[in-house]
């Protein structure tokens, strides 16, 4: 499996990284090389074997409804890029 | 909709519906879910997506969700997963939101409808948790937009129906019903001004006769019963100009406005349809053992459909009078009370309710719930009327006491001496004074003109400003003028 | 006092042969006067006296704990209220935790004293340290050569005695490589036994934290104020958490061990082989039943680890986004802008070559080909452990294929860097509880010996791993000019 720049630049849109495009051909190379590695996966036979998202065979524990939570505005805004009235300020959002 | 080729076009709609559930905390946190706070007041660690936070599940939003279930005869999922969706935008603090794609918890069910008289089913494909998205304020901050996170983390049940709709009539029909639905489980405050409860619509017209489905459209986030039909029929007669003249539907988002009365395309979701959803690897699976199914379907409410048949059957009401005292919980709460503290007949009852109360209440805009004359005061007043205390007419100028105090029916027929004369001397003293002071009338009722009775009644009412039994003056009147 | 263990410290502390205030000022110096090692990205130095100021205080009355007072550091990824939390990321350079890890509330109620934020590779993506924003971290052995990672600062800084014991985060090896090439003793207990709630996500369903110690006694203290249910973890545990130091010493006679011959293969370097084997014939000598045993998955190990972890990631980093904390790129002139160059700017290369390789692998129609995929192999090699596991009661073999490499060696190599977790990895994805414990020197650098368990046995590991430590010197040993 191998990438093209095309390829990166594409993904990377989707994961909103900004990537110089000089950059972009190292990365398809890169990348290309980590396919390969995990092409190896295709060499062993999975089918009727049920796919593993936890390690522990465990279930969803439930928290009862309660509010826990207080107001801490300020205490986490005080951290925050760009914030106005209480609102955390982003470039224009066009729908 | 005035198109001559409309009826070469069969139109085909599903809905998604947002619901917000009415827990008291977030799907995934502890902070609290109240409307209407102080921007980003309401939003915590966890809501806000901070580095190194985690979602732990609120009880009562499975619970809900499987409520739900349960009244749209679904099949629950024994063993449920939650996703994550993938995508940036500034409300979705995470980058992704939590949701269920694989696995819902609602499986396949089903809601019956009315049209014009008609009942149809429609197919309920699934409903799933999910967390709601903060909002964007576009207000100028100075060219930029704020966020206010309190929404964020809201538990939604996304109920996604089939395209079985063939009419935005329908789509109303369904949308309603599916909103009584959510109150009558109290799942759901229902408010759609607050976006409690929201909806999607997929629209796409084909040729009457074609099996296969034509090009859809998604109509996003409507929030009023009367903006979806006019989206819809918008849309559909888009659609339906656009293939007329040979063209092609465009797959795409749009967003109708309700000020211009039209959908336009909304570009900002265009490209992000890359999802990439997969399981959420903080949160387990999700179990729903039988017991908790039992228990839960054993306190389910009695549900509108099954509510609305036992009102035509036990109270021998028509079914427009059942239908409107069923759409809402609490009013056929109300109705209920009345008949059972008034002993009067059900159909006076149902009549006062959808007549005098609804109408009231309607010219006030207010809901039942906040109904000035409670149903113990209500019945009161139709006590009255079972007893021949007072009359219809008399009733409702009670009534219209009723709703301006806090005084109850009793008190104030005695406050203004409105209750019906039951003396029967003091009607036959009435009914003799005006039989002697209208010779002329009594000759023509007496050589056959009927219709003057009705002139002799208006007097004995008149004289006794209305508070003679109307009964009781037809049988004296008709014996005295013999 | 700086050289002793923390069980020493604490019975010095109680004895009153030194006080917290002078012992947290002895290693502040030591911080001080060794910075070329590039451990710290944060040294807390008011805080660790006011703290100790405050354990000295219990310890006066009486109600001390095994930790109080005794001065640890922590992995940069876990939230400290006040504090820098950097995840050794540009992204988070200027973020000071708005709350506590529970790991770290646990260690604050037990008294102990946080001497700072120790250095880590970014977002824990690396075997080497060389991705951390802060530049590398040296290994103590041999300036040259790098700690091993991700968590290279904590291995570093036990190794050479700036603190007692230290926190790291495994994903894929970050407690047991760095430990093994500073030789020292870590522990990656199982999935779900440490609560992550506050632990900065890498990929959620691999992510542990742990203890990493000069001994195994020391990781039995450190753990047993780790472990445990947190409410606030959906994937903690609630299995009872057993006295960690109770069993230390139960006798080995009759222990069996498991070699995986897939371990020991000509890959693996011939002298690390032979410590192994000598290391091996030490518990023979306890009594220590050795078998050959085979694990025929754990070659697909790697292959499915960078799917799944890369993936996970790709969603736990896009919070990265310069809205509500972190850096922000200047004057964004839209939205998009503000993501990407937000992110472009502040992530570094290995970062966003995971995040690509995650997003490329979830991406429409590719996902059952990659992460599904990758599930299943992640079922079959977990079977594979627990077959095992029924058959002995450990696993041996070793940590690294190498000892230390040098700084710059691997860097540019992305899967030459991958292929040092070769034997970890596997452990991750199967869940179980893994140690590594210094088991010799090549060429005056540490090796490490594995010893996985069953799940939920970290007692049972650090037991076998004690017993080790009372017939061998190997952990004693300091690196030259850091005794």
């Amino acid at each position: 499996m191998s990438l093209t720049s095309d390829d990166v630049a594409k993904i990377a849109h989707l994961a909103r990284l900004g990537i110089n495009t000089q950059d972009t051909e190292a990365y398809a190379k890169s990348l290309s090389g980590i396919l390969d590695l995990i092409a190896q996966m295709n060499t062993i036979n999975t089918d009727h074997i049920t796919p593993m998202a936890h390690p522990l065979d465990q279930i969803q524990r439930l928290r009862p409804d309660q509010v826990t939570e207080s107001n801490q505005r300020e205490h986490f805004q005080a951290i925050a890029p760009q914030v106005a009235e209480g609102l955390y300020l982003v470039p224009k959002v066009i729908e | 909709m005035s198109y001559a080729d409309e009826q070469d076009w069969e139109v085909v709609i599903g809905l998604e519906i947002h619901t917000q559930l009415a827990t008291q905390s977030k799907i995934f946190s502890g902070a609290a879910t109240a409307y209407g706070a102080e921007p980003n007041t309401q939003a915590c660690t966890v809501d806000l997506g901070f580095p190194g936070v985690l979602p732990v599940l609120n009880q009562e939003a499975v619970r809900m969700a499987v409520k739900f279930g349960c009244a749209i005869d679904a099949e629950i999922a024994p063993y449920s997963i939650f996703a994550r969706k993938n995508y940036f935008y500034p409300d979705l603090p995470k980058g992704y939101q939590i949701s269920q794609m694989d696995l819902p918890i609602v499986g396949k069910g089903h809601l019956d409808i009315e049209v014009d008289g008609e009942s149809k089913r429609v197919g309920i494909t699934r409903a799933h948790l999910e967390e709601d998205a903060g909002k964007s304020l576009h207000e100028d901050f100075h060219g930029l937009t704020g966020i206010d996170l309190n929404r964020a983390g809201t538990p939604l049940l996304e109920i996604v129906s089939e395209p079985d709709m063939r009419s935005a009539k329908e789509a109303v029909a369904y949308m309603r019903k599916l909103h009584e639905l959510v109150r009558y489980l109290e799942i759901s405050d229902g408010n759609m001004q607050e976006g409690s409860f929201r909806c999607d619509a997929n629209v796409s017209v084909r040729p009457r006769g074609q099996q296969q489905f034509g090009t859809r459209t998604e109509i996003k986030n409507i929030n009023s019963f009367r903006f979806i039909e006019k989206a819809i029929n918008y849309e559909v007669e888009r659609h339906i100009e656009i293939l007329e003249r040979g063209g092609k539907i465009t797959q795409e988002t749009r967003l109708y406005d309700s000020v211009k009365d039209e959908t336009r395309s909304m570009r900002s979701k265009e490209e992000a349809n890359d999802y990439r959803y997969f399981p959420d690897p903080d949160l387990l699976p999700v179990m729903i053992a039988p017991e908790l199914l039992a228990e839960i379907k054993s306190q389910l409410p009695e549900l509108p459909s099954s509510k609305k048949q036992r009102f035509k059957e036990q109270y021998q009401l028509d079914n427009e009078s059942a239908t409107i005292l069923t759409s809402a919980r609490e009013l056929a709460d109300f109705f209920e009370t009345v008949v059972k503290l008034s002993a009067c007949d059900a159909k006076i009852c149902s009549n006062w309710i959808t007549g005098e109360l609804l109408g009231a209440l309607n010219k006030a805009s207010l809901e039942i719930a906040a109904s000035p004359v409670s149903a113990e005061r209500f019945a009161g007043l139709l006590q009255r009327i079972a007893d021949n205390t007072i009359s219809g007419k008399i009733a409702k100028q009670v009534f219209e006491a009723m709703w301006q105090s806090e005084e109850s029916a009793d008190a104030i027929i005695a406050a203004q001496g409105l209750q019906q004369i039951t003396d029967m001397s003091a009607i036959e003293a009435i009914i003799d004074t005006i039989i002697a002071d209208n010779p002329g009338q009594v000759e023509q009722y007496r050589s056959g003109k009927d219709k003057v009775f009705a002139f002799f009644v208006g007097q004995v009412m008149k004289q006794s400003q209305g508070k003679a039994n109307p009964a009781e003056v037809n049988k004296m009147l008709k014996a005295k003028l013999q | 006092m700086y050289q002793q263990t923390i069980a020493q410290l604490a019975l010095g502390l109680r004895q009153g042969t030194f006080t917290s205030v002078e012992l947290t000022q002895a290693y502040l110096t030591r911080i001080k006067q060794h910075s070329e090692l590039n451990s710290f990205i944060t040294v807390t130095e008011e805080q660790a006296l006011q703290a100790a100021k405050a354990a000295d205080l219990r310890l006066a009355q009486g109600n001390a704990e095994p930790l109080t007072g005794i001065p640890l550091a922590q992995k940069d990824i876990f939230c400290t209220l006040g504090v820098k939390t950097s995840c050794g990321s540009k992204i988070l350079d200027n973020f000071i935790a708005p709350y506590n890890a529970t790991v770290v509330e646990k260690f604050n109620a037990a008294g102990a004293v946080m001497l700072g934020k120790l250095n880590m590779d970014e977002f824990a993506m690396g075997s080497s340290n060389e991705t951390s924003f802060y530049g590398a971290v040296k290994n103590p052995w041999d300036l040259n050569c790098v700690p091993g990672g991700s968590s290279g600062g904590s291995a570093a800084a036990v190794a050479a005695h700036l603190v007692a014991g230290a926190t790291g985060t495994d994903t894929g090896g970050s407690i047991r490589q760095p430990a093994a090439l500073c030789g020292i003793t870590g522990l990656k207990p199982t999935y779900g036994r440490v609560s992550r709630y506050g632990m900065i996500a890498y990929a959620s369903s691999l992510d542990q934290g742990g203890p990493m110690t000069r001994t195994a006694e020391d990781a039995a203290i450190m753990l047993q104020v780790m472990a445990g249910f947190d409410p606030k973890d959906s994937t903690s545990s609630d299995q009872a958490v057993p006295d960690y130091s109770a069993s230390l010493n139960a006798p080995l006679q009759g222990l069996k061990i498991g070699l995986p011959k897939e371990f020991f293969t000509a890959d693996l370097d011939s002298e690390i082989a032979a410590t192994l084997a000598a290391a091996i014939d030490e518990y023979r000598k306890m009594g220590a039943e050795i078998k050959e045993i085979s694990m025929p998955n754990l070659n697909m190990a790697i292959p499915a680890y960078y799917i799944i972890a890369p993936a996970e990631a790709s969603a736990n980093l896009s919070r990265f986004d310069g809205v509500r904390f972190g850096y922000r790129c200047s004057n964004p002139v839209d939205l998009t802008d503000l993501y990407t160059r937000s992110r472009g700017e502040a992530f570094g290369n290995e970062v966003k070559r995971r995040i690509l390789i995650g997003t490329y692998a979830l991406s429409a129609g590719y996902y059952d080909a990659y992460y599904l995929k990758a599930q299943k192999i992640r079922r079959l090699i977990s079977e594979d452990f627990k077959n095992a596991l029924a058959e002995v009661d450990v696993i041996m073999g070793p940590v690294t294929p190498s000892t230390a490499f040098a700084i710059g060696e691997k860097s540019n190599d992305p899967i030459q860097m991958y292929l040092s977790d070769i034997y970890t990895i596997a452990i991750n994805l199967a869940g179980v509880p893994a140690m590594s414990i210094p088991a010799g020197l090549v060429n005056n650098k540490p090796v490490g010996l594995q010893i996985i368990g069953n799940y939920f046995a970290e007692a049972k590991l650090l037991n076998v791993a004690h017993q080790f430590q009372q017939v061998t010197p190997w952990h004693q040993h300091s690196p030259k000019g850091f005794e």
